[in-house]
């Protein structure tokens, strides 16, 4: 493990009486992409701006390679900021914009012109450089923003949404081309998204936030797979949500069935909530259904058909499936015991992480026993 | 036929614009051909460029629409920027704006008894023990109260440009490592300069007419081109002399228009 470059710890920001950060912890080491994730106005942004020193933080501390650094001002931080407008200069050329960070430092002329020029070719504009910033598209001025703030050869890059103005194909490329750069320059990223998409593509760990709280952490995969309650689950790719019961440790029921789950530490009889993603739903034929359902509509997307159908008592499920089938028709549908997902009702990250924790290392002894 | 109703929707507008600035514009170009007589010439032309008299009014003229607007500047650039930064900066604008919706001729009269032998300034002047001062009808004062007439009007430009100043950029700059004064020097002055170009425009070219303020607060000492078109006029008689001091004068402000103007200028300026 690296040591943590940025920490927050028990930050707390409000306005007048609005709390727009409650208890915010996060630690952040050095060389990773994450990402905070969440709805617009849930505090993301403010996070962002406390680290930048934009914005002071009601209570608590923000820490720099463990050093709090609450009243530093934002010109004497090192970390850079590429903003959700840009903020390009528009009185300067594209190389007096990269520029303008390290002649305020008076590096010497002739390394500034070799660090800008160096800037521009990693974001692919080495030619722009006399450009007026008027004259770029959307992207191009993009890529400015990032290559001004690179050349500073910041720890932290702060990213303030920086793709929610480009249109989708140009987004998906500067996805691969932002994840690229941070491999490269090996900087820590702090990318702020409203896109689940976005995140999931090219985060290293993702913190999804809600209501100026922080509800879940962790690599893309484990969050998509194992939401910790409703909110992220709805808010990270697309879900069935059920009500349901647990009955027994790995055994859930809902629908009118029981079925085997791959979740336990949870007391018996204890109302739960089911997630199964639809591409984790199989059609089939009536005899081996677990459940059966009536296709209401179909959408065909491209690579998938997706289906809406609703089950005998009255649930409207979401399924994606290669195969088309027919409107009206009833039909079988089968999933695995793993693509099951249980949450608990106010269950918090640590509590969660740590029945995790128990019943994985059960299931470890039984592999033993075996 | 929907570009034919438009073009009526600009009638009444167009109408005044034809009646009181296109036809007193002409006229004024015209008058300017013709001498006492009524007899076309272009001598109105060469006595102006050829009277010292006429030229010293003329840098008189431009030294101190230049003075007015400078003081103004100095002024009302820290003002705005100060407001800007205000939490109820409506209510002080408004402050601002209150004075302008006086006639100029009473602020002119409340000056005249502020200034006069035993005015206001005077009494305070004897209270500290300096003693009654001569204050009215000095290029001075003359200064003062042009300066604190105008004001408004450069304020509320450069107000309006910080105003529309994208509060990102003042975050990038200090992003980038710039102090307060580096961000302002480097960012935002250059941002907001086409503020204080629109009120150096609004300051400037009445400056260079002002004729009511030259005689009630500066005595008549200092001669304007707007003076001298008023006296023409009025006294001497001699309407194209005064007009040839028009078109100079609506030359001067073409020219300052041009000077302050938008020029779309290609990216950053070298330094």
């Amino acid at each position: 493990m690296t040591e943590p470059i940025i920490t927050l710890r028990n930050v707390t920001k409000r306005y007048d009486s609005h709390t727009i950060l409650k208890n915010i912890n996060l630690t952040l080491e050095s060389g990773k992409f994450y990402t905070l994730l969440g709805p617009s106005g849930c505090g993301k942004t403010t996070i962002l701006r406390a680290i930048a020193g934009f914005m002071q933080v009601s209570e608590g501390d923000v820490l720099f390679a463990g050093k709090r650094i609450n009243e530093v001002p934002a010109n004497k931080r090192n970390v850079n900021t590429v903003f959700q407008d840009y903020a390009l200069f528009p009185h300067m050329t594209v190389a007096e914009n990269v520029a303008f960070g390290l002649t305020l430092k008076k590096v010497a002329k002739d390394e500034i012109a070799q660090r800008v020029a160096q800037a521009l070719k990693l974001v692919q504009l080495a030619d722009y450089g006399d450009r007026a910033i008027s004259e770029l598209s959307g992207g191009q001025q993009q890529r400015i923003a990032i290559a001004r703030a690179i050349v500073m050869a910041p720890k932290v890059l702060l990213l303030d949404e920086p793709l929610s103005a480009l249109d989708a194909k140009l987004r998906r490329q500067m996805q691969y081309e932002l994840r690229d750069l941070q491999q490269r320059l090996g900087i820590t990223f702090l990318f702020v998204t409203h896109d689940q998409e976005e995140a999931l593509a090219m985060s290293d760990e993702i913190f999804v936030m809600n209501q100026g709280e922080i509800l879940q952490s962790g690599s893309p995969v484990d969050i998509y797979d194992e939401p910790i309650n409703h909110f992220v689950a709805n808010f990270i790719g697309e879900s069935n949500i059920l009500p349901a019961k647990m009955i027994a440790d790995f055994q859930v029921a809902f629908g009118g069935h029981q079925f085997e789950c791959a979740d336990a530490g949870i007391p018996d009889n204890e109302p739960v909530e089911v997630v199964i993603r639809p591409e984790d739903l199989t059609l089939t034929t009536l005899d081996q259904a677990k459940l059966t359902v009536t296709i209401d509509t179909q959408l065909f997307r491209g690579d998938y058909y997706e289906i809406a159908a609703t089950d005998n008592l009255g649930n409207a499920w979401l399924i994606h499936s290669v195969n088309p089938a027919e409107d009206g028709e009833t039909i079988g549908i089968t999933f695995r015991p793993q693509d099951l997902h249980v949450m608990r009702f106010g269950e918090k990250e640590a509590e969660f992480d740590a029945r995790l924790e128990t019943y994985e290392e059960l299931e470890d002894d039984d592999v033993d026993e075996t | 036929m929907t570009k034919r109703r438009t073009w009526t929707y600009f009638l009444p507008y167009g109408l005044w614009l034809a009646l009181f600035v296109i036809a007193p514009v002409a006229l004024i170009v015209y008058q300017s051909f013709f001498d006492l007589g009524h007899h076309f010439t272009f001598s109105n032309y060469s006595t102006y460029f050829q009277s010292a008299t006429y030229l010293k009014m003329t840098a008189n003229s431009v030294w101190y629409a230049f003075l007015i607007t400078l003081f103004t500047g100095l002024i009302s650039y820290p003002t705005a920027y100060f407001i800007h930064q205000l939490k109820h900066r409506q209510f002080w604008l408004l402050l601002v704006i209150l004075p302008t919706w006086i006639n100029i001729l009473l602020k002119a009269y409340a000056f005249i008894g502020i200034f006069s032998q035993a005015g206001l300034a005077n009494q305070f002047l004897t209270f500290i023990g300096i003693g009654p001062q001569q204050i009215l009808f000095t290029n001075a004062s003359f200064i003062f109260v042009a300066t604190y007439i105008q004001i408004p009007f450069m304020i509320l430009p450069i107000y309006n440009a910080l105003d529309d100043l994208n509060p990102a950029f003042v975050n990038a700059s200090r992003d980038l490592g710039a102090s307060n004064w580096q961000t302002f020097r480097h960012v935002i002055f250059p941002l907001t300069l086409p503020g204080v170009k629109a009120g150096v425009q609004a300051v400037f070219i009445p400056s260079l007419s002002l004729f009511m303020l030259t005689r009630l607060i500066g005595g008549n000492k200092v001669i304007t081109l707007g003076t001298a078109i008023e006296e023409h006029f009025l006294t001497t008689m001699n309407w194209g002399m005064g007009s040839t001091i028009g078109v100079v004068l609506i030359i001067a402000m073409i020219i300052v228009m041009l000077l302050t103007g938008d020029q779309k200028s290609k990216g950053g300026t070298p330094r």
